[in-house]
C-alpha cells in the first residue's frame, strides 16, 4: 500500500521488472474466480512466507495494511451477512492478497527499471498518438518538480503565518495555482529554447 | 502536443501530488473521514487545463505512482493502490477530470463560479463516485445500495471541495487570465 523501495538487494529484486508484472497480471486474473477460503488462504500464507524471505525490513511493511482492515472488515462483514461467512472471507483474502502481491514489485523494482519495462507498451500504442519520450520527460518533470512545488507552497503558507495568527486559508491554493501555470510556462520556453520541440533533433 | 503543453501537464500532475500531501487541509469533517485536497486537484486539473490536457495530467500522476512513488494522500502509493477496494475511485479521476473540462467548456458563456461549480460536481463527484462505487461493486462484491451507502460519508467534504474549486477558479481567472485559456 505504501510506496516504497527496499534498499537491501533481494532475490525477488534479481528478477526482471517484465516478468514480476506479467506474474501480478496474471495472478490478478486466474485468482478472480476463485471463490474457495482455503486455496486463498493458502495463497496467503505463501505471498506472506515471500515477505519472510525478503526480511525484517519486508515484514515490516505489512503494517502500512492498517488503514484498509477497516474497510475490509466492513466489506467482509456486508458480504458474510447477505450471504455466507466463507463468502465474506473470500473477498477480504483475495483484495489482501492482490494487495500484497502488488506491493511486492513496488518494493523490488525501481522505477527506471519498471519504465523500461512498460515502454515496449508505449511503442505499440504510437499509432494512437502515444510519444514514449514525452512520457518519459513528463515523468521526470513530475519527479522533480514535486520538491520545487513543496517549498513554494512552504513559503506561501510561512509568509502568511508571519502576518496572521489565523489558520491558512484555502484560498492561498490561488496564488499556488498561477505560480505553477506561470513556471510551466517558463520550463515549456526552456525546453523550446534547448530545441526540444522540434521533430527528427533527438536520437 | 507543443511543449508548453507537456509541461503544463507534468506540473499540475505534481501540483496535485503536493496538495495530497499537505496536512493543512486534512480536517476531520464528516464523522472522522480525513479530507485532503487531492480531489480539489483533480477538480481543478479538468477546470484549468480542459478536458484532455487535465485527465492527461491525472492520468500521468496515476502512472507516477504506480511507478512505486507515493504521492497519493497519505503517502500512498506503488502498484498495491489499485488493487486496494477503493481503487474505482481512484481510476474515476480520470474520466472525472476529462468530464470537468468537457462541462467547463460547454459553460463557457455561463459566469465562471457557477460554471465551475457545475463542472466540479459533474465531473468531480458524480464520474468519480460512479467509478468507485462500480470497482466497490466488482472488487469488494458490495451490492450497489451499500456502496452507494459506504460512499455517502465523502460526500459532505466533496461538495465543500466542489465549492471552494468554483470559487479558486474565480479568483485564478481575475489574478491571471490565461490561467482558464482553454475556455475560449
Amino acid at each position: 500500500m505504501m510506496g516504497g523501495y527496499l534498499s537491501r538487494t533481494t532475490w525477488l529484486h534479481r528478477l526482471p521488472a517484465g516478468l514480476k508484472l506479467l506474474m501480478v497480471a496474471g495472478m490478478s486474473v486466474a485468482l478472480l474466480p476463485v471463490q474457495d477460503w482455503r486455496l486463498l488462504a493458502l495463497w496467503l500464507a505463501v505471498v506472506t512466507g515471500i515477505y519472510g524471505t525478503l526480511g525484517r525490513d519486508a515484514v515490516r511493511r505489512l503494517c502500512v495494511l492498517k488503514p484498509i482492515v477497516p474497510l475490509l472488515v466492513i466489506i467482509g462483514g456486508l458480504q458474510g451477512l447477505s450471504t455466507q461467512w466463507k463468502d465474506g472471507a473470500s473477498v477480504v483474502l483475495r483484495l489482501l492478497l492482490m494487495v500484497l502481491v502488488a506491493d511486492l514489485v513496488t518494493m523490488t523494482t525501481t522505477m527506471s527499471a519498471l519504465m523500461d519495462a512498460v515502454e515496449p507498451l508505449f511503442r505499440l500504442l504510437r499509432p494512437l498518438g502515444v510519444n514514449s519520450r514525452k512520457i518519459t520527460l513528463s515523468v521526470a518533470l513530475v519527479l522533480r518538480f514535486i520538491p520545487v512545488l513543496l517549498a513554494n507552497w512552504r513559503a506561501r503558507e510561512e509568509a502568511w503565518r508571519a502576518r496572521s495568527r489565523r489558520r491558512v486559508p484555502l484560498r492561498i491554493v490561488v496564488l499556488f495555482l498561477i505560480e505553477t501555470l506561470r513556471l510551466a510556462d517558463q520550463v515549456a520556453e526552456a525546453l523550446d529554447a534547448r530545441g526540444y520541440g522540434r521533430a527528427g533533433r533527438q536520437p | 502536443m507543443d511543449s508548453r503543453a507537456v509541461a503544463r501537464i507534468s506540473l499540475f500532475a505534481a501540483m496535485i501530488a503536493v496538495l495530497g500531501l499537505l496536512p493543512t487541509f486534512q480536517l476531520p469533517v464528516a464523522g472522522g473521514v480525513p479530507i485532503t485536497a487531492q480531489t480539489l486537484g483533480v477538480m481543478l486539473a479538468g477546470i484549468v487545463l480542459g478536458p484532455r490536457r487535465g485527465a492527461l495530467a491525472v492520468l500521468l500522476l496515476l502512472f507516477v505512482v504506480a511507478l512505486g512513488a507515493p504521492l497519493l494522500a497519505g503517502g500512498r502509493g506503488g502498484l498495491g493502490v489499485f488493487f486496494a477496494p477503493s481503487a474505482g475511485f481512484l481510476l474515476g479521476w480520470v474520466p472525472g477530470a476529462f468530464v470537468t473540462g468537457v462541462v467547463m467548456q460547454r459553460l463557457a458563456k455561463a459566469p465562471v463560479v457557477a460554471a465551475a461549480l457545475m463542472a466540479a460536481i459533474a465531473g468531480g463527484i458524480l464520474v468519480v463516485y460512479g467509478c468507485g462505487i462500480v470497482g466497490l461493486v466488482i472488487v469488494a462484491h458490495m451490492g450497489a445500495l451499500q456502496a452507494m451507502l459506504a460512499t455517502a460519508v465523502f460526500l459532505p467534504g466533496d461538495l465543500m471541495k466542489a465549492v471552494a474549486a468554483a470559487f479558486l477558479a474565480k479568483a485564478a481567472e481575475q489574478a491571471y487570465p490565461a490561467a482558464l485559456g482553454h475556455r475560449t
